[in-house]
């Protein structure tokens, strides 16, 4: 059906029927919720809608509701996550499987309402699973996945589906749904782990039974400890991420992964980013294959946790590899997806010349073009053997 | 609406353990324990940052026979309105761990900062929307968790460590925010105030809090030995005057037809009957250290008489409102 991504959003969100969803509008994630808004007023779900006063509260409640042992989605953009930040945290720390929509959006300030990634890459160390999607299909597919990430009894930990704003958010595209009834029974019924508390063993949520003490002052003797949890966790999440696409794969007849390389088997020069601008990268590696230059890509739909074992195997052999990314990190060496990459094959006998191409900012478009400018430099640093310019910033006026 | 009996209540297991870590004196424990004897069944506990979170849950011990739930400062109310919200989904669902409870009583715990400040916003979102849920303010009049700084709820002339009496500014300069009123202005089924000098009073009052469907607010006066500097056997004593000055006064107000209805309730209703049994404000003010400053070095008659115009006309007011 033809559907842009906020509604992509919105109609997984129908089909998985949470129990609540609390959230207050901002461009460009507002269309999710006002979808959502219909469906809860025309009675297609049993949900609970909470139409809170603000983004902190947005989140409060769905920490709320999530301890209770509900299903909790939100969704919101830029400053709204900002607001947020404080409780991205402790919904990861209470180990909360709520699933959160993310229409990226530049943070202010100036104030701006168009894509790029500085919102979540600023929640990147918050403890959240991050999914960055392509297009509507892939927005409406993690947004069923993203619960059984997320709830699976290994990992649980809340989920972001991260989809550029006005790129995705607001663009009609023909996206294949699954009947309500696949979805149901892909997502059944929330499970719980179970705990050892101080009234005795139970599930893991706010049991009327036997009760549990939730978020407590957890000072130097324990914390460390805690937090050991939740790195544990993402690791479990490595595992558990592919066994879920597998399971979606089975029901949608889409495959899913970390990274979805593109024409990499013999790719010299290659490009690694996030989100919508990978398609227009896969237009451009087209074009330049079409020239005689053997040009790749590498998309990134998972980046927390980093599959640093995957990339490493995808790079393979690669002689130069480019960072395209949509954040700016102010003061530091590069972008936050470069110094990922960078530090991953830092201890790497095989390694590529990596450079950072940061570009986008505030929703500036990025020609194939601009993008076959990016490869042109990379196939320069091919033949001189290094890399000129460390980080270039790309479509930004002098 | 059903009577509770000091019987009742007697029978009824506490909420909270001995054995936490609050301060010898402190308020917080007896009012959270007397509140809490009136829930009626399934409860479900959620506190804001503050004295009662931290001193009731050091890692790995809990003070807390119920399930209870911390997340941050100034959400409370937006806590209990997700728990509450993940209930009435489940009721709505007939599955799902909570829907077999035909009565869930939310508690949100929180304190003046908590509450006048930091998350005033949520709680303000929280009555509008009309969750079914009983907010109860631990109002000791300072952020006394960070070490006594004023709030909103701190009351004019009060020394604390952000308003401290100076050689020139004689504490703090602002008078106490009326958030009951402004709580009121919601239109909310249920507001009241509470002292613990009056623990069946706070025992009803909670029972009806937790009955009215929609939001419920109690306001406690909670003396604070540390930050008011009195000797901590004296809480119940402090917390008798505040009420026997009219500094506050205990009453409730119920929504009836859309209007607000106010009445006096205990210690209160004893002084409108008899105004000459109205105590002196001075007497309240000069058994704490936190207004020693109005007496000492040299007596402050004009600050002190500020005061008590205050009170006595806020007290009028409240009267004129009882009818």
């Amino acid at each position: 059906m033809g559907l842009n991504g906020d509604e992509a959003a919105a109609y997984a969100a129908k089909q998985v029927n949470p129990d609540i969803v609390a959230a207050y509008p901002i461009t460009p994630q507002t269309i999710i919720v006002e979808r959502f808004s219909e469906y809860v007023a025309d009675g297609e779900v049993d949900t609970e809608f909470v139409a809170v006063e603000s983004e902190h509260s947005a989140l409060s409640s769905c920490v709320g509701a999530a301890a209770a042992g509900g299903r909790a989605f939100t969704a919101t953009a830029a400053n709204g996550l900002a607001l947020m930040w404080e409780i991205t945290y402790i919904a990861s720390s209470l180990r909360l499987p709520i699933v959160m929509a993310v229409a990226n959006r530049a943070l202010s300030g100036p104030i701006n309402i168009h894509n790029d990634h500085s919102d979540t890459m600023g929640a990147r160390d918050s403890g959240w699973i991050q999914i960055y999607c392509e297009n509507s299909q892939e927005v409406y597919d993690a947004c069923i996945e993203a619960w059984m990430m997320g709830e699976h009894p290994c990992v649980q930990l809340p989920v972001m589906v991260c989809l550029d704003g006005f790129t995705l958010s607001h663009t009609m595209e023909n996206v294949l749904t699954l009947p309500d009834d696949v979805v149901q029974e892909f997502v059944g019924e929330r499970q719980f782990i179970r705990v050892k508390g101080h009234a005795g063993e139970t599930e893991f949520r706010l049991n009327v039974e036997t009760p549990l003490t939730m978020g407590p002052l957890d000072l130097q003797d324990y914390y460390f400890e805690h937090k050991m949890q939740q790195v544990d966790a993402m690791n479990e999440a490595l595992k558990a991420i592919p066994e879920v696409d597998a399971e979606y794969a089975k029901v949608s007849g889409r495959r899913y992964g970390f990274l979805h390389p593109y024409k990499m088997d013999d790719a010299e020069v290659a490009l690694i980013g996030l989100g919508s601008a990978m398609g227009t990268v896969r237009y451009a590696v087209d074009e330049l294959r079409d020239e005689g230059i053997k040009a790749g890509l590498i998309k990134m739909r998972v980046f927390r946790p980093f599959p640093e074992e995957e990339l490493v195997k995808v790079v393979g052999d690669l002689p130069v590899l480019g960072v395209l990314e949509k954040a700016a990190s102010f003061g530091a060496p590069g972008g936050p997806l470069y110094e990922e990459v960078k530090t991953v094959f830092y201890d790497r006998e095989r390694k590529p010349l990596i450079a950072d191409f940061i570009h986008g900012l505030g929703g500036r478009d990025t020609s194939p073009k601009m993008i076959k400018g990016v490869y042109k430099s990379l196939l320069d640093a091919k033949e001189k053997g290094k890399v000129s310019e460390k980080v270039s910033f790309v479509g930004v006026r002098e | 609406m059903s009577d509770l009996t000091l019987r009742e209540a007697a029978k009824k297991p506490d909420a909270i353990s001995p054995g936490h870590r609050l301060c010898a004196g402190c308020d917080e424990s007896i009012i959270a324990r007397i509140v809490l004897k009136a829930t009626r069944g399934p409860t479900i506990v959620t506190s804001a940052t503050g004295c009662l979170e931290v001193a009731t849950t050091i890692f790995p011990y809990s003070a807390w026979n119920l399930p209870w739930i911390h997340t941050a400062f100034e959400n409370a109310a937006a806590n209990a309105s997700g728990i509450e919200a993940t209930w009435k989904a489940m009721r709505k669902k007939g599955k799902g761990p909570l829907a077999k409870y035909e009565t869930l009583d939310i508690v949100a715990f929180a304190g003046d900062g908590g509450t006048y400040d930091i998350g005033f916003q949520a709680l303000s979102g929280a009555l509008e929307r009309g969750h079914d849920f009983t907010y109860v303010l631990m109002d000791n009049e300072a952020y006394m968790n960070t070490g006594i700084q004023r709030s909103g709820g701190t009351p004019f002339a009060a020394s604390t460590t952000t308003s401290p009496a100076g050689r020139v500014i004689p504490g703090k300069r602002e008078w106490k925010k009326p958030i009951d009123e402004i709580v009121i202005a919601h239109g909310i089924p249920y507001v009241a105030t509470l002292s613990a000098a009056w623990p069946m009073d706070i025992m009803q009052k909670s029972r009806k809090a937790f009955e009215v469907d929609g939001p419920a607010f109690l306001h406690a006066i909670v003396p604070c030995a540390r930050g008011w500097r009195y000797p901590p056997e004296k809480t119940i004593e402090v917390s008798r005057l505040a009420v026997q000055t009219c500094l506050f006064p205990l009453y409730e107000c119920v929504l009836e037809e859309g209007r607000p209805v106010y009445k006096l309730s205990a210690g209160s209703t004893a002084i409108a009957r008899r105004p000459e049994s109205k105590k002196p404000v001075e007497e309240y003010l000069e058994m704490q250290g936190r207004f020693r400053h109005l007496f000492r070095p040299e007596r402050r008659d004009d600050l002190i008489d500020e005061i008590q115009a205050w009170v006595d006309h806020k007290w009028q007011m409240l009267l004129e409102k009882v009818g």
